[in-house]
């Protein structure tokens, strides 16, 4: 079990830096398009404050939180959201993940349509990339018994 | 055998670096890669997507099936993880 | 591109890689593997590839530096070959 940290700094500057972090990770995932990032990136850096809430404020506050259930479910989501989208371009008669077959369902014209698949599947990386990482880092640090090590 | 090591990585290295001699000079714009496929991105790409960034509509509309599989192969690495290292609580 | 930003960045790199595998010390091996993918993803950003060095900055340096440390937890400090 990773213990809080009984120094006062880390938890400070923890708790002053998450929401900072996470802000600037959803900015990451949601502006993939006009600037550098994307799903990927943008999930490493929500994964990341994850990490910090963990090192500072230990591992019981952080499955609180971020429970494993919770994980398991966000983790395949992403997987899920994607592949939803390919179908969904394949039910409404064109091919798999061609995006501009969705402005029937969207309110958009077929090339806008295109930028808003890329979103719903950017949001879907970036689902499955923070829950995957989290639960690795979780299950390396503990060497897999979540009751101990650290 | 640190030494027969220290051969084989320098001979592997010998050999990139002479084949490295054949490759177009960076950012060639004669080379085949920028000939062919990027012109038609970089023309195209705004147009048919509104996406501005370019690495973005390559990445998820014009090679969104590949980019699939790669979260499904993110998604099976952090399966695979806890199937191997977590142990169920007592 | 800047050929002597370029020269400097991948003597560098080069410096940080051969420490990374002679240093006997796990822990610093995985802090100068930090180190090396910072300065990849500097040498991603000269050459013009800003997509790439976002990745190498988010995952190479920053979330499997966190889980190089998280493995080393698991084991010894100190590297035996």
């Amino acid at each position: 079990m990773i213990q809080r940290t009984a120094n006062i700094i880390p938890r400070t500057i923890a708790r002053i830096l998450i929401p900072a972090i996470q802000v600037f990770g959803l900015y990451v995932i949601a502006h993939g398009h006009g600037s550098p990032g994307g799903g990927f990136q943008g999930g490493c850096i929500l994964a990341a404050s994850f990490i910090l809430m963990t090192i500072a404020y230990g591992l019981e506050d952080t499955k609180r939180r971020f429970t494993e259930n919770m994980n398991n479910i966000l983790s395949s989501l992403g997987v899920f959201i994607y592949a939803l989208t390919g179908w969904m371009c394949l039910l409404l008669g064109a091919n798999f993940l061609d995006y501009s077959a969705l402005s029937a369902i969207l309110p958009a014209d077929p090339v806008k349509a295109r930028y808003l698949g890329m979103f719903i599947i950017e949001v879907g990386v970036g689902i499955t990339v923070m829950a995957v990482m989290v639960s690795l880092f979780i299950d390396l640090v503990t060497g897999g018994k979540h009751g101990e090590g650290l | 055998m640190k030494f027969i090591a220290l051969i084989a990585t320098l001979m592997t290295g010998a050999l990139l670096m002479y084949a490295e001699a054949d490759f177009p000079v960076w950012g060639d714009p004669d080379s085949p890669a920028s000939l062919h496929l990027s012109p038609r991105y970089i023309e195209k790409a705004m147009e048919e997507t509104s996406v501005p960034n370019m690495v973005t509509a390559v990445l998820a509309d014009y090679r969104g099936y590949d980019t699939m599989f790669e979260t499904a192969v993110i998604f099976s690495a952090g399966i695979a993880v806890v199937m191997l290292i977590r142990r169920p609580r007592q | 591109m800047i050929w002597q930003l370029d020269i400097i960045l991948l003597l560098l790199v080069v410096i940080c890689a051969a420490a990374a595998i002679t240093v006997k010390n796990l822990f610093s091996a995985t802090v100068l593997f930090g180190a090396f993918s910072f300065l990849m993803c500097m040498l991603w950003t000269e050459m013009g590839a800003v997509d790439v060095a976002f990745t190498e900055a988010a995952v190479g340096a920053g979330v499997s530096t966190a889980f190089f440390i998280a493995a080393i937890f698991q084991t010894s400090r100190r590297s035996r070959d």
